[in-house]
Formats: structure tokens, C-alpha cells, sequence
């Protein structure tokens, strides 16, 4: 059962994901093409979002796979387990019982990691894959070939076909080049900081207390920040963290007390360069072209 | 690359959706010709989309398009323009210089006129466009080839630039190019040779023993795995580099040639990535691609900018702990000094090794007095004359021992 275009995109604003029409389009996508989707973007952008999403609107689950420099094979895909292996061996062996081959490799000793677990799921699962920049070249040929057959061959046991084909997300910070054929492989999806109105129905979406124009009122400060020479520019998820915060001290408008938006807006810079960089004035003169 | 063509039924009788799939093919060269990196699934699947979606609407036919043919951030930001121009015949003008400059060498012209004939279905004079590159000449650097024995040996000591004769100075080239790769296979293979640090994989250990029942008697170890250094070339082509570009472009071609972990950029008044073309085996075709990617910039050198913008925008993705960034330039920066040590300052801190290579260092009385120079020489590790073979050479010692 594949849903509609409008059905998705109003699906994922209830799963509290505001998405772009482009966006929803290569979702909608990769449920008929039956292909990965690679994000990329700056980092706070809402790209694990994405799948967390996704997962709500198919009312499945949501397997991750975080990548990181030498992840391999027994770490991401399946390893057997040898310590109860060994046990199972010097059990049986205690009790006079002969030990044959595939009782050892069985299922029983067999641990999942998020690969296979994801393949092997009755549902089609949302399978994340993080940061697929960070994992080495080699692992990212042999998930070339996972991503293709959908399939895997375990020596001492056999080859596994995929039960259902899950929904795969990958991620990427660009840390790394990734090859071509990985990406010519997955449909592509460049996660952009939100424009004014998209930004102000997140913040709407995610901090109901808020107020319309209020968050329209954040949202336009954010873009004027985003616009200043800063190391780390401050992402969807900085944006929430400062609203949240002035909700919390109970404050409705941004110009009621500079004082302690001033000092909020602390939540949004990330380094001490900036931060040093980022003096009253600055402050003084974003929230004034705002108002 | 392969010129594929969505599958039309043989003998369709459907002329319409004859005359889609052939504009669709024709599209998915265009944008091949742009640098996308399409296959015959994509082309594939764009023909299943046209069926399943309701084609009719630009915007939705955009969006589809766009995440199936996009594979990379410089597809993204050019895609709309290119669909806009090929299927609702806006913006041409600006396409047509993009496609002219990169559309020279492999075009295959049968698809693009299959797409003219069908004119019926959107706008056709795209094709037409795309299809006369307007020819920019490459402008090129001394690299012609040169089969003609020479009786007289360059040794690796004449500065470059007294070179005069063009099949010595391809002789020149050629081992700048023979020495960069031969450097390259050496330093990889230092880095597996030293292993220091073993220790005993208890996990392994018991997977292997398993088989005599957990008794260990083969030990695994563990090792750590050596990571080759990566390599960041920055080369600057202003006009007082003239004599010298040539020679390093090659030498960074044979750097970079089938070898991952490297990069490269051009600067002068702006920075160009020219990897990807760097990477073209044949080096008279990748100094092609790359003179077309730098074209357009001249007249001055501001090297600070230029580090400034690789700052910001590349070092992230191609800079790690072990990197050595290698700068050749003279120093003769027309921007301000400050600059460049404040960014210099910045890419000190992303990476091991700032190397500087200057070639005027081989002239006899040089001293860095340029005032760019003095600002950069507190942040570098290692300022060193590149002037001629050898001094190239005694550069991988040095290299190595990162």
C-alpha cells in the first residue's frame, strides 16, 4: 500500500515534521522506487528528523545505525555470539553429549546487529543509517551491496533474503567524500536551513504554547543570524532550544525584555569565538530590524 | 558512460509516450553532460515515474526529477535552472555558456536531435542549444605531446623556468608527474610498515579457538590500522606563478591520479576545486577539464581570500588530523597580509602540517620579504624553494615522517 503525495505530506506534519514539498516528494519517492534516500546538509538541520518522521507515518520502527570510523561488518551487520557458544560447547561436552556443527551455529547463537535486524523484520522497518561520512570506504562498498541485493550470506549459516525491504535513510555531514555509485544509487535530498515561514510552522508545531506571531518573530531573527559571520551557524534544533528557553522564562515578546534574550540567545552560539564576536550591539541591531 | 534510452517498447504505438521517453533520455544526457552521474536504472526509473505521476504539473514532474537525478550538492543547486530551461525553455541563455563549456569532448548527438524531432511536447530549441558548445578554446599549458627523442638530459637540478625547449620541458613535466607518484607509493607503504602497539584481541582470540573448545591456543591480535596521510594541494596561478604552473599541475596530477586521500585547488583571485579533473588518467585531458573549471580569473592574487573561502567551505570535508596542507605559491598577494595570517591561523588548527613551497626560493639573494609572506611564515611548518626536480624531491622525507 503506497499513500499519495498530499496524504504523506500531511502525514508528516502530524508525525510533527514540517516538510518542504521537494522533501515529501523524495519520500514518497523512495516508497515507490524502492530506493534509499541520502540527506545531506549542515549539521542541525532536522536530517535524523527526517526518519524519525518517516517511521511515524508508516507506523513502523526505526532501526539506527550510527557510523563511525572502523565500524565494520561484526559491528553493523551480525557476529556470533562467543562466549555462549563456548559455554553451549563445554556444557554439552560435560554431560557426555556429542556437539555437532550446526547446533553451534544456529539461531540461538546468532546476534543481530542493525542491518540484519532491519532486513529481517515482517513490517519494513525505517532503517537509519548516521553519518555514512564517518565509516570507512570499505564499508560503504559492502553496503553498496546490501543496498542492492538485500541480502546476506553468512558462511556458517546461510544466505539471508530480506523479508521485507525497509525504508533506508543515510545521512552525511560531507566530512568525507561518498563514492559515486553509492550516491547514484539512493535518490538525494539536500536538507537547506529553513526559510522564515517553514522555520515558524516547526517552532509552532514543536512548542504548541507558542504564539503565531511570536514564532514568526524568532524566525525572522534566526534568519538574520544565519546571515552573520559565525563558525557554527545555529540549526533547527539550536532554534528550538532558544525558544524553549524563552518560554520558559515566560517571555511573549522579544521586545519586552532584551536583557534576558540577550542572554538566552547564548543557547544558539556554539563557540567561544563566536560567542565573543556576538556582542550586545550585534544583538541590539538583528532584534531591531526585526521589529 | 553509457547512452541509454528508457525502455521504450519496440514498436510502441503509443507516438506520445514515444516522443516522452525520447525527450526524457535527452534530458538525462543534458544533465550527464553537466557532471550528474545517471545510470541506466535512473533513466529507468525516471520513465516508470513519468507513467505513475501526474506529469502534467511541472512542479511535481521538478520535484520527482530533481531527487532521483541529484547526487550531490552542485546537482542540487543547478538542477531547477536546467529543467527550467529544458522543459518550460526558461533561462537558455545561461545554460547554454554552462553546457558549452563542459559538453566538448564526449557528446554522442543522436539523442539530443532524437529530442529536437519531438518538438511537440514542451519546449525543443534547448537541444538545439546545448548541442552547439560554443567552443572555448583551453588554454593550454605546455603540455603537448612529445614523442621526440631529445639528445640532451635534463637534470633535476635546472630551474624550471629555464626550460625553454617544449620537449624538454614535457620531459620535465613527465618526471615531475613520474616523481609525485612514485612519492606517493613510497610514503603509503612506510605508513603499513609501522606497526607499533600490538595487543591481544580477546574476542578473536576465542572465535578462532572455538574449535578446540575455547582452549586458547592461537592468539589474535589487534593492530592499529595505519591511515595514510591525506594530502591537501594548493596551488596558486597568477600571473607570476606562469613559469611554474605548468610543471606543478603536473606533479599534482600524478599526486592525485587513482589516489583517494588527496585534493587539490587553484587559486588566484578565486579557488577552484579541481580534483575531479585531476583525476582524468590522461593528463593532456585532465589539464583540459581543469583550465575549463578555472577559466574566467586573472589579475592579481588574493591568497588570503582564497584560504579564506577554503575555510569555510572545503576544509571541513577535506581536512583531518592527519593532513598536510601544501601551499605553492611566491607570496606575491595582493590582498591584505592580515588576512592571510588570520586565516592561515584558522587552518593551522584543522590540520597537522602547513607546508609552504616557494619557488622563487630558488633564486639566487630571494628572501621572503614580501609582506604576505612575512605574515604567513609564524604559522607555517615547513617553507621550502620548489624550483626544480630536486627540490621536489627532498620534499619526501619530510612527508613521510607525519
Amino acid at each position: 500500500m503506497t499513500m499519495n503525495l498530499p496524504e504523506l505530506s500531511l502525514k508528516l506534519a502530524d508525525a510533527g515534521y514540517v516538510a518542504d514539498r521537494e522533501l515529501a516528494m523524495a519520500l514518497h519517492l523512495m516508497e515507490l522506487l524502492q530506493r534509499p534516500l541520502l540527506l545531506e546538509g549542515e549539521a542541525g538541520v532536522g536530517k535524523t528528523e527526517v526518519a524519525k518522521a518517516l517511521a511515524d507515518v508508516h507506523g513502523t520502527t526505526l532501526i539506527r545505525l550510527q557510523c563511525y570510523e572502523g565500524l565494520d561488518r561484526a559491528e553493523s551487520l551480525y557476529e556470533w555470539n562467543y562466549q555462549r557458544q563456548l559455554l553451549a560447547i563445554q556444557a554439552r561436552t560435560a554431560s557426555g553429549i556429542s556437539v555437532s556443527e550446526d547446533d553451534i551455529f544456529s539461531e540461538r547463537f546468532l546476534l543481530e546487529r542493525p542491518l540484519l535486524q532491519a532486513i529481517r523484520q515482517e513490517r519494513p522497518p525505517v532503517l537509519l543509517i548516521d553519518e555514512i561520512d564517518r565509516a570507512d570506504e570499505e564499508f560503504e562498498a559492502f553496503l553498496l551491496e546490501l543496498l542492492s541485493d538485500y541480502q546476506v550470506t553468512i558462511p556458517e549459516f546461510g544466505t539471508i533474503k530480506a523479508r521485507s525491504i525497509p525504508y533506508v535513510v543515510l545521512t552525511s555531514n560531507a566530512t568525507r567524500e561518498i563514492s559515486d555509485a553509492l550516491r547514484r544509487r539512493c535518490l538525494y535530498h539536500y536538507v537547506d536551513y529553513p526559510n522564515v515561514e517553514r522555520e515558524a510552522a516547526i517552532l509552532q508545531r514543536r512548542l504548541p504554547a507558542i504564539g503565531a506571531s511570536f514564532a514568526l518573530q524568532i524566525a525572522r531573527v534566526l534568519e538574520k543570524i544565519r546571515k552573520e559571520d559565525l563558525r557554527k551557524v545555529p540549526g533547527v534544533a539550536e532554534t528550538l532550544d532558544w525558544a524553549a528557553a524563552l518560554i520558559g522564562l515566560e517571555i511573549k515578546d522579544l521586545k519586552s525584555d532584551p536583557e534576558a534574550v540577550f542572554d538566552t540567545m547564548m543557547c544558539l552560539l556554539k563557540t567561544q569565538e563566536d560567542k565573543s564576536r556576538f556582542t550586545r550591539e550585534v544583538a541590539e541591531r538583528l532584534l531591531g530590524k526585526v521589529a | 558512460m553509457t547512452c541509454c534510452t528508457p525502455p521504450a517498447e519496440p514498436g510502441s504505438l503509443d507516438p506520445l509516450r514515444d516522443a516522452i521517453l525520447s525527450r526524457l533520455s535527452a534530458f538525462a544526457l543534458l544533465l550527464r553532460n553537466h557532471g550528474f552521474v545517471i545510470g541506466l536504472q535512473e533513466s529507468v526509473d525516471a520513465a516508470k515515474l513519468a507513467g505513475w505521476l501526474a506529469m502534467d504539473r511541472p512542479a511535481v514532474q521538478r520535484a520527482a526529477f530533481k531527487a532521483l537525478f541529484c547526487s550531490r550538492l552542485s546537482d542540487w543547486k543547478q538542477f531547477d535552472e536546467l529543467f527550467n530551461s529544458y522543459w518550460l525553455g526558461r533561462g537558455m541563455k545561461k545554460v547554454m555558456r554552462v553546457g558549452g563549456s563542459l559538453a566538448t569532448s564526449t557528446r554522442p548527438n543522436s539523442p539530443v536531435s532524437a529530442g529536437r524531432d519531438s518538438g511537440q511536447i514542451g519546449s525543443s530549441e534547448l537541444g538545439e542549444e546545448v548541442s552547439n558548445p560554443s567552443g572555448e578554446e583551453t588554454e593550454d599549458g605546455a603540455t603537448g605531446k612529445s614523442e621526440g627523442a631529445s639528445r640532451s638530459e635534463i637534470t633535476s637540478v635546472t630551474d624550471f623556468r629555464k626550460i625553454a625547449d617544449p620537449h624538454e620541458l614535457e620531459k620535465a613535466h613527465a618526471a615531475a608527474e613520474r616523481f609525485a607518484r612514485a612519492m606517493r607509493a613510497r610514503l603509503t607503504r612506510r605508513e603499513r610498515a609501522r606497526s607499533r602497539g600490538r595487543r591481544i584481541d580477546l574476542r578473536a582470540t576465542i572465535r578462532r579457538n572455538v574449535g578446540v573448545g575455547g582452549i586458547p591456543i592461537k592468539l589474535r591480535f589487534r593492530q592499529p590500522k595505519p591511515k595514510p596521510l591525506r594530502l591537501v594541494v594548493l596551488l596558486d596561478a597568477s600571473g607570476s606563478m606562469q613559469m611554474y604552473t605548468a610543471v606543478f599541475i603536473r606533479f599534482i596530477h600524478g599526486i592525485l591520479d587513482n589516489f583517494r586521500q588527496a585534493e587539490a585547488f587553484v587559486f588566484h583571485t578565486r579557488l577552484a576545486h579541481i580534483s575531479s579533473a585531476m583525476k582524468e588518467k590522461n593528463a593532456t585531458r585532465a589539464l583540459e577539464r581543469m583550465s575549463l573549471m578555472t577559466q574566467g580569473v586573472g589579475g592579481g592574487t588574493r591568497i588570503g581570500e582564497c584560504l579564506a573561502t577554503f575555510n569555510k567551505w572545503h576544509a571541513k570535508r577535506v581536512l583531518n588530523s592527519r593532513s598536510c596542507v601544501m601551499i605553492l605559491s611566491d607570496g606575491y598577494d595582493t590582498g591584505a597580509p592580515d588576512v592571510l595570517a588570520s586565516e592561515l591561523k584558522r587552518l593551522r588548527q584543522r590540520c597537522r602540517r602547513i607546508a609552504w613551497l616557494n619557488p622563487m626560493m630558488g633564486w639566487d639573494g630571494y628572501r621572503p620579504d614580501a609582506k604576505a609572506m612575512q605574515a604567513a611564515l609564524p604559522y607555517l611548518d615547513l617553507f621550502a624553494p620548489a624550483h626544480n626536480l630536486e627540490s621536489l624531491e627532498a620534499l619526501e622525507p619530510y612527508l613521510a615522517r607525519l
